[in-house]
């Protein structure tokens, strides 16, 4: 066994940037692979429903130009996760488009695996019917129409398909949705490293340098793994790691800071033990690894919410302001009235959703908002309108703009105008929107069977498909 | 009486996946922290008050090592959903701000 596995990790996601001294260096102490993941459900259900990547192309293109030719010089593996935010088909074939014009250009050789997330419909139902598919707390109500109505679905792979690909002879792996921390524990824990380590590393790695004391930029990280413990240290001589910073990473997006739930079981860091080496570096021991009863993959889906129309509206007069709410439901009240007018029968309230969020009073947290009464002296409206069709949701904001605009109060007689409109016109389309619809898990048979895989030879600009 | 925002160099709210929201409330100094933790203010019905949401919906942690207190709730509506009202769920904590810690 090695004594030690030197891990790169240069950005918390690909297309996010990090400092190419900073990678320079981390080159320099000879990492056994470089990881990376290239999405997460963060940005929201637009892109996984959509298709459409967060960040770039352009970004994506430095950052992974520059990993590929650092992983291509030092001969090492590079892995990429959740590709093109979402992690879909659509997503991977945008991030391996990117990937083949930096190899044509750079005059690269190497060999890739495509490893595919998104979710065959047919098989979801068939692991449904067997109730093979079960809830996490909390969830969507989930069954075949789901599925069915789904625009998309991705399972979230483990390590096992990326190891797969590596035995296979892939030199670099573009995965579709991937557990983030799965990129970066499978090799070392291949390699007989304790996994409570092994994921316990990965889980700080995978936010690249976000888990330093003093970060500017999104930058890198890297971590020394050995038998008994492991090491962390960001390149850039400017950022520092302290026992807590690090102990701090393992609260960030988690629900529950000390047990994170993986496909194959469950990092426990109760007993882990953060101890500063010097300034910069900490070294970390004691976390465990359970091994789950039952292998699961988690599953993101979104679909389609209708299409929506959005206009902004303030409001200045202090009458209208000490009656908001009443002054809203009237709103709505005409607004559902002129509806009917103008469509009759053909549409029923309960085919289109008409929000208005009210900036300085409960805009920013709903029903979580705890006080209850306004002290501003303006209030902006958002006014959104979602229905099955575009020309639905754009015909009912022109309602709603003449109606918000001259919508009467008892303190002034005569025509008012309610409403300051910024825009003109003053609605704009939004086209679809997009939700989550899944927060489930799987339990295959086999921790690949969702993960189908395609491997490649690039040599510069020639790209041929390899026999599986 | 100190309103927690004084004490903590960080209080922060972020999604926990897309069905969850997460608050860390972070200290510099172990004195701090002990003081926070031991006043007995900071603690799973004070979160759920804080929300108006029940507290066997709030999962409560004291994190030691990380001088921090953690708690997670259930998002209103999922992140990215019509109604809601905050993608990263990045601005939620402000109730939080105010708790009294003797």
């Amino acid at each position: 066994m090695m004594d030690e596995m030197r891990i790169l990790s240069p950005s918390s996601v690909c297309g996010s940037g990090f400092l190419e001294k900073s990678f320079e260096t981390a080159l320099s102490w000879q990492p056994h692979f470089i990881g990376c993941d290239g999405g997460s459900t963060d940005p929201g259900p637009s892109y996984l429903g959509s298709g459409k990547s967060v960040f770039p192309r352009q970004a994506v293109m430095r950052d992974l130009r520059l990993m590929l030719i650092g992983a291509r010089k030092l001969k090492i593996p590079l892995m990429i996760g959740s590709s093109g935010t979402a992690g879909g088909d659509v997503h991977l074939a945008w991030m391996f488009s990117i990937l083949k014009e930096i190899a044509a250009t750079e005059s690269l050789r190497f060999t890739v695996a495509l490893i595919h997330a998104e979710q065959d419909k047919k098989y979801l139902k068939r692991r449904l019917k067997q109730g093979r598919i079960t809830p996490l707390d909390p969830a969507p109500e989930f069954n075949a129409k789901v599925i069915d109505r789904s625009e998309r679905i991705v399972g979230m792979m483990s390590t096992e398909p990326f190891l797969r690909a590596l035995d296979a002879g892939a030199d670099v792996v573009l995965a579709g949705r991937a557990s983030d921390t799965a990129i970066f524990s499978g090799l070392p824990i291949q390699h007989g490293f304790d996994p409570g380590l092994a994921w316990h590393v990965a889980k700080i790695l995978e936010c690249g340098a976000a888990a330093v004391v003093n970060r500017k930029t999104p930058d890198c990280m890297m971590a020394f793994l050995r038998k008994d413990c492991f090491e962390v240290e960001a390149p850039d001589p400017t950022l520092r790691c302290t026992p807590q910073s690090i102990a701090s990473h393992s609260l960030y997006e988690n629900a529950d800071p000390f047990f994170l739930v993986e496909s194959s079981g469950t990092l426990d860091l109760t007993e882990s033990r953060y101890q500063a080496v010097n300034e910069r570096r900490v070294r970390v021991a004691g976390s465990k690894f359970i091994p789950a009863k039952h292998y699961t993959v988690k599953l993101e889906g979104a679909e389609k919410a209708g299409y929506q129309s959005v206009m902004i509206g303030s409001i200045r007069d202090p009458f209208i302001i000490r009656q908001i709410d009443s002054w809203v439901s009237r709103l709505k009240e005409r607004i559902r009235i002129r509806i009917e007018m103008v469509y009759g029968k053909t549409l029923k309230h309960t085919d289109y959703v008409l929000n208005i969020r009210i900036y300085g009073k409960d805009g920013t947290m709903g029903p979580l908002e705890p006080v209850k009464q306004t002290a501003a002296h303006e209030l902006c409206l958002l006014f959104e309108i979602t229905a099955a069709t575009q020309e639905i949701a754009s015909t009912i904001a022109g309602i709603m703009r003449h109606q918000g605009l001259h919508l009467p109060i008892p303190e002034w007689s005569g025509l008012i105008t309610a409403l300051a409109c910024p825009y003109n016109p003053a609605h704009f389309d939004r086209g679809a929107v997009y939700r989550f619809n899944v927060n489930h898990v799987v339990k295959p048979k086999d921790p690949c069977e969702m993960f189908p895989m395609d491997l490649f030879a690039v040599s510069g600009a020639r790209v041929r498909r390899i026999a599986k | 009486m100190t309103k927690l925002a004084e004490l903590a160099r960080l209080i922060r709210s972020k999604n926990a996946g897309p069905f969850q929201l997460t608050f860390d409330i972070m200290f510099e100094r172990p004195e701090i922290y002990d003081r926070v933790k031991k006043s007995g203010a900071v603690t799973r019905d004070i979160v759920a008050q804080s929300y108006n949401i029940l507290p066997k919906d709030v999962l409560f942690f004291y994190c030691d090592n990380a001088l921090a207190i953690k708690a997670s709730i259930p998002r209103p509506f999922s992140q990215g959903d019509l109604r809601d009202s905050d993608g990263h769920g990045g601005q939620q904590y402000a109730p939080l701000m105010d708790i009294e810690i003797p």
